[in-house]
């Protein structure tokens, strides 16, 4: 009998950067929006909290290209991130039961996207509406 | 059998992920191109007045607080996992990274908000 | 069989590039390419049976029932991890097409994989209903109605074909974790209102090889010809073991079995 000497395949490195993972890595980095949001908005508040000069030179930096840009990009990625977000979330849960009957995943998916959908219209009358 | 810490960090990215599906798009739009460029809304509806106005109230304080540290956690979470996937470190340099500059964050965040008073 | 042109096509030629290693001769894996005429009707199964029928018989590689429910044929056709026997050579032609054994896993032989570590992995998640309470033969059967089943039925469609693992880009970083189709038998067992071992099987799902070793690539469920959805078995669990890190000093695990809605007993 011939000795078994397995032969072990090593692990591409760039893995995620090809089909089909290459989708599961954009949509890991739409994070970066997220956080890249939040840490203008961090830097609002430590200017906030340093006074109206530095306040001043934040809300300045919001009106440059370069912000503006900026909050495109961070508005495409928030946009992907909330439809990849509720396209994964019915694979956290456990399989509901409405009315008698297994929730299909497409109508979860449906649901989140519809209260995204409802939760921006919602914020943005809000804000039009209460704007001096 | 010994328990993953990962939950610790994960609660945090499914709460701050599930918050920026539902408000991030609105919020990046109004704050980062309606204001800033007076279409849609008034120029001065971040003023500095009117922004202290909602960080000196205690609501005001709170949504920025969970708003600003459930953004950073899910993005520190969502990007050590990705530069794990890189091969861009061992595991736990990333994770030293990736959460402890979110906790410094979280730290400037907890301290501006407070430096701001009511 | 050769292809028989009185099936009603017309024989074509492909050329299929297997990926061949014998360990008592190659030091590495090496492509090689047969030229297999072959009709509309002929799976990629059919394609190695005729390779190694008429062309070398050395070929070696796992296949059974041809129909897509034993789960053996299990490999990489034009990169992608498939059932060799539910998977056409009319949709490769002209090639090359190129067949591997099934990524992630070390090869045994040609196409043919060391499964033993998948195997373990079945056995450790305790694969068998343990009651909640006994019942005695006089007791009749355990009952279930149709709405239990249906919480857990597609997870016991899993025919072991280990596809999901060569889908899955964390199980090839970590061969240590547990993987999709274990989660998803270890998910038929726990979803099931029969069983009562919950805790025992989360205790696997806690660790960093459990459920933790994913990142929701979503390949697995991709890939899976029975559309068991892995995926959602593996991620099911990370939110049960995130809920039960922090609550259960509250002192009942939280496991989001068997709510009230449909009832526990029928």
């Amino acid at each position: 009998m011939s000795r078994s000497r397995p032969y072990i395949r090593p692990v591409e490195t760039l893995w995620w950067a090809r089909s089909p993972y290459l989708a599961y890595t954009l949509r890991e980095a739409t994070g970066v929006a997220v956080l890249g949001y939040a840490l203008v908005l961090l830097a609002g508040v430590v200017c906030l909290a340093t006074g109206e000069r530095a306040y001043d030179v934040w809300l300045d930096f919001l009106k440059s290209p370069w912000s503006l840009s900026l909050h495109v990009l961070f508005l495409i990625g928030m946009i992907a991130h909330t439809w990849t977000w509720f396209r994964i979330l019915p694979k956290t849960m456990p399989r509901l039961v409405i009315g008698g009957r297994i929730l299909p995943q497409i109508r979860i998916t449906a649901g989140g996207v519809a209260v995204a959908a409802a939760s921006f219209i919602l914020i943005v009358f809000v804000a039009v509406w209460t704007q001096p | 059998m010994k328990r993953s810490i990962a939950p610790v960090f994960w609660l945090p990215f499914g709460a701050g992920g599930m918050l920026a599906a539902l408000i991030g798009p609105a919020l990046v739009l109004l704050t980062g191109l309606a204001a800033p460029t007076g279409i849609g809304l008034t120029n001065n509806f971040m003023s500095f007045a009117r922004a202290m106005a909602f960080a000196q109230h205690p609501l005001g304080k709170l949504i920025l607080f969970i708003v600003i540290v459930l953004f950073i956690w899910h993005g520190a979470e969502r990007i050590y996992l990705t530069l794990r996937d890189m091969h861009a470190g061992a595991k736990f340099s990333l994770m030293w990274i990736c959460y402890g500059t979110a906790g410094v964050l979280t730290l400037i965040t907890i301290g501006a908000l407070a430096t701001i008073g009511s | 069989m050769p292809p028989d042109p009185a099936a009603g096509a017309a024989t074509r030629e492909i050329v299929i590039e297997v990926l061949r290693y014998r360990s008592e001769t190659d030091l590495k894996p090496l492509l090689q390419a047969f030229r297999v005429p072959f009709t509309d009707d002929m799976s990629v199964l059919q394609g190695l049976q005729y390779i190694k029928d008429h062309l070398d018989g050395s070929l070696s590689f796992r296949w059974s029932c041809r129909m897509a429910i034993c789960g053996s044929c299990g490999m990489m056709i034009g990169a992608q991890p498939k059932l060799a026997c539910m998977t056409f050579l009319r949709d490769y032609y002209p090639g090359p097409l190129t067949v591997e054994p099934l990524a992630h896993f070390p090869i045994e032989r040609d196409l043919v994989v060391t499964v033993g570590g998948f195997v373990k992995k079945i056995e450790s998640i305790y694969p068998y209903l343990i009651p909640k309470t006994q019942r005695s033969l006089d007791e009749g059967e355990y009952l279930q109605t149709p709405l239990q089943l249906a919480r857990y039925e597609t997870f016991s469609d899993c025919i072991n074909c280990m596809l999901c693992y060569a889908a899955c880009p964390q199980f090839g970083e970590n061969p240590d974790f547990i993987g999709p189709g274990a989660m998803a038998l270890l998910q038929r067992y726990n979803g099931d209102s029969r069983d009562g071992a919950q805790a025992m099987r989360m205790d696997l799902v806690h660790t960093d090889n459990g459920a933790w070793s994913c990142t929701a690539v979503g390949n697995c469920s991709e890939v899976c010809p029975k559309q068991v959805d892995p995926a959602n078995a593996v991620n099911q669990n990370k939110t049960k073991s995130a809920l039960d890190f922090f609550l259960r000093f509250l002192g009942r695990p939280l496991y989001w079995e068997h709510t009230a809605s449909d009832g526990d007993k029928p």
